[in-house]
């Protein structure tokens, strides 16, 4: 996999990092801005400007954007939400000329080739991932613990999950993480990635407590990143030491 | 309904269910004098398990007006409650917010006598509680995200409540500014809308009927798709003014602060209007309302005197955030995530924090490091503090405004209780 920089950034140096909030009026049941204004001031701290474009779903999604997210949302305006999708494309064109996706919850269903609606019936997805969603046996509330995987480089995740998701992957993705405590994707699993794609279902928001994977999307984008100020970084590490502890992970 | 009113309504009852609220009612009073809470749960609860069907007995034969809705049901439940009174008719209340079914037991035990009930119910329960009591009138507030690793999803709130009040004979006194209200009331039989307003937009962009984006012009709206629109309103708040079905207009002078008080008081004046209270005495009634369940308080402590506000989801923080006094008075923030609160405090990132830029402001409660990272995010400078006390010795000064989510409000109250 190329972790090179992304398309239109890197080599030009500093120019402004493009992030696209993908349908916030259907798509944003629970904290989602928080991935967004989490990438925003990690970029920002590293001296990149920003262009942030809010994309509602009566509106074309742009396809010139660096890193595209996708929020949670209940089963009606998910289905709603990926047949827009499909129709504009412009989300797909993106994901095929490199861009970052950050999918989650209904987001990451969506990105799937199939999930399930409203009454259950199987919906096309948009295939960014080879993954299938359908409904679980039980709901999955409650905290969440993962480790990444090691190709990513990026520190365990803490989260919140609230769905009632399996997901099932097929070849041509990786799982995100392993789970240590909570459900993800049913399996022992947590998430899925392939290329510049990244799907899960953590909450919390997930870049919040976990700057980490903020960064890995960003490197996509611009290439290395220098470290962030150890005192910018302080509330965050501690945030998550205590959400960490709260949830030990069994030996 | 054809039985006569007994002197007593207890007496009434059938043995069993007297056993039930006999035996409920002491376990409350015990429940209190043990400092165990205000006792209007216990009972409810043990009465329910000697007799399932004790909320039918015990509402049986009374005018039931039940109250729901995210945001303002016990404020509303009170404002109702002060307007009604005025008839001079002894009124059953679970006033303390205790709003599923042992709450609306023990409310009804504990006033045998009172012949008309107003109730706030719980979003969820709605439905089952609307056919248990058989309530005349059914009160819609707003609908909002709320405590959702607990809740239904709120489309999905909105379809029950459609079924269920497409099925009742009662009256809906509904917010017509909330589309997602709009649409639950939509299918009912005798509905007075209300044009109460609508802070938080957040989860109405799209049409509840077909899910096409909603075209918004000021308060009104309507879908761009399908033939769902704003229904025509007969009460109308207007800033600080109701205008009643007669168009006549008045002042709201409340002591109840904000905006969101005066949408519960135009519902309020409602509700009341079905009942025969004129608008005047109403209003008179409702403008003396000075805070409820300890919210709105105002508490002495080391010389600092504390305004107290209650916020328990996005919607309650916007409009909590809209009624603070201005800079420079200080403001402490304090977040918990037990069950009653929601254990995932995601919600935080969906409040807008901006506007306490520039005035002291301090952080507490049990998860006082995700509100300390959300506001950083913000760029809202702020001291952690661990508790309410830590906050008055730093901040020095005359007066601070609190705004607390359930838990932590109600562990604040206990402090300033002690010695307040």
């Amino acid at each position: 996999m190329d972790h090179g920089p992304g398309p239109g950034h890197g080599s030009r140096g500093p120019s402004a990092v493009r992030l696209v909030w993908v349908y916030p009026d259907l798509l944003s049941t629970y904290g989602d801005r928080g991935n967004l204004l989490v990438l925003a001031r990690r970029a920002r701290l590293r001296g990149l400007p920003v262009e942030v474009a809010e994309v509602n779903s009566d509106q074309r999604v742009p396809a010139g954007g660096d890193i595209y997210l996708l929020g949670g949302g209940e089963d009606l305006p998910q289905v709603l939400a990926a047949r827009r999708l499909r129709a504009g494309g412009g989300l797909a064109a993106a994901a095929g000329r490199g861009a970052a996706v950050l999918a989650v919850c209904a987001g990451y269903q969506i990105v799937g080739t199939e999930f399930g609606g409203v009454e259950g019936e199987p919906v096309p997805g948009l295939g960014l991932l080879d993954i299938r969603s359908g409904r679980g046996e039980r709901r999955g509330v409650g905290e969440i613990t993962a480790d990444v995987d090691p190709a990513l480089g990026v520190p365990r995740l803490t989260g919140f999950e609230n769905h009632q998701g399996r997901t099932w992957r097929g070849p041509e993705v990786k799982p995100l993480a392993t789970v240590l405590a909570g459900v993800g994707n049913g399996d022992g699993t947590e998430g899925a990635y392939a290329g510049r794609v990244v799907g899960t279902y953590l909450h919390g928001p997930v870049l919040v407590r976990n700057p980490g994977l903020a960064d890995l999307l960003l490197s996509w984008v611009v290439g290395t990143l220098p470290p962030v100020d150890p005192r910018q970084d302080e509330l965050v590490q501690g945030l998550r030491r205590e959400r960490l502890a709260a949830q030990p992970a069994p030996a | 309904m054809s039985t006569s009113s007994p002197p007593s309504r207890r007496t009434g009852l059938p043995l069993r269910a007297r056993l039930a609220t006999t035996v409920g009612g002491a376990a409350g009073r015990a429940s209190r004098l043990a400092g165990r809470g205000d006792g209007s749960v216990i009972g409810g609860v043990i009465g329910l398990r000697l007799k399932p069907d004790l909320l039918a007995l015990l509402a049986r034969g009374r005018q039931i007006v039940l109250v729901t809705g995210t945001n303002g049901k016990t404020t509303t439940t009170r404002l109702i409650a002060a307007a009604i009174g005025t008839l001079g008719q002894q009124i059953a209340s679970n006033a303390f917010g205790a709003n599923m079914e042992a709450g609306l037991v023990s409310a009804l035990a504990r006033a045998p006598d009172a012949t008309m009930a107003v109730l706030e119910v719980d979003e969820k329960y709605l439905p089952a509680m609307l056919t248990a009591t058989g309530a005349r009138v059914v009160t819609l507030l707003n609908l909002s995200r709320d405590q959702m690793d607990r809740a239904a999803e709120i489309w999905l709130l909105a379809r029950r409540w459609r079924a269920a009040l497409a099925a009742a004979d009662c009256r809906v006194i509904a917010n017509a500014d909330d589309p997602l209200v709009a649409w639950a009331a939509g299918q009912a039989r005798k509905v007075t809308w209300v044009a109460a307003g609508q802070r938080w937009h957040d989860d109405s962009w799209c049409c509840p009927n077909c899910g096409s984006h909603l075209l918004r012009d000021g308060e009104d709206w309507r879908c761009g798709e399908c033939p769902n629109r704003r229904p025509p309103v007969s009460w109308v708040l207007a800033g600080d003014e109701v205008i009643d079905p007669t168009g006549r207009s008045r002042r709201l002078d409340l002591i109840l602060p904000g905006r969101a008080n005066r949408s519960n008081a135009v519902i309020a004046l409602a509700v009341a209007d079905v009942f025969g209270v004129g608008v005047t005495p109403a209003l008179n009634a409702i403008a003396q309302v000075r805070s409820v369940a300890g919210r709105y308080t105002h508490v002495e402590r080391r010389g600092c005197d504390l305004r107290l506000l209650l916020a328990k989801n996005p919607a309650g923080w916007l409009e909590a955030l809209d009624i603070l006094v201005p800079a420079p008075v200080p403001v402490t923030l304090a977040v918990n995530a037990q069950v009653p609160d929601g254990r995932d405090t995601s919600w935080l990132w969906d409040v807008d924090y901006r506007r306490l830029r520039g005035r002291p402001v301090f952080v507490t409660g049990e998860r006082r490091t995700d509100l300390a990272v959300r506001l950083e995010a913000d760029e809202v400078a702020f001291r952690m503090v661990g508790n309410i006390d830590g906050a008055v010795d730093l901040a020095r000064s005359p007066s601070m405004e609190v705004i607390a989510n359930y838990t932590a409000f109600q562990q604040i109250r206990a402090l300033l209780g002690r010695t307040a």
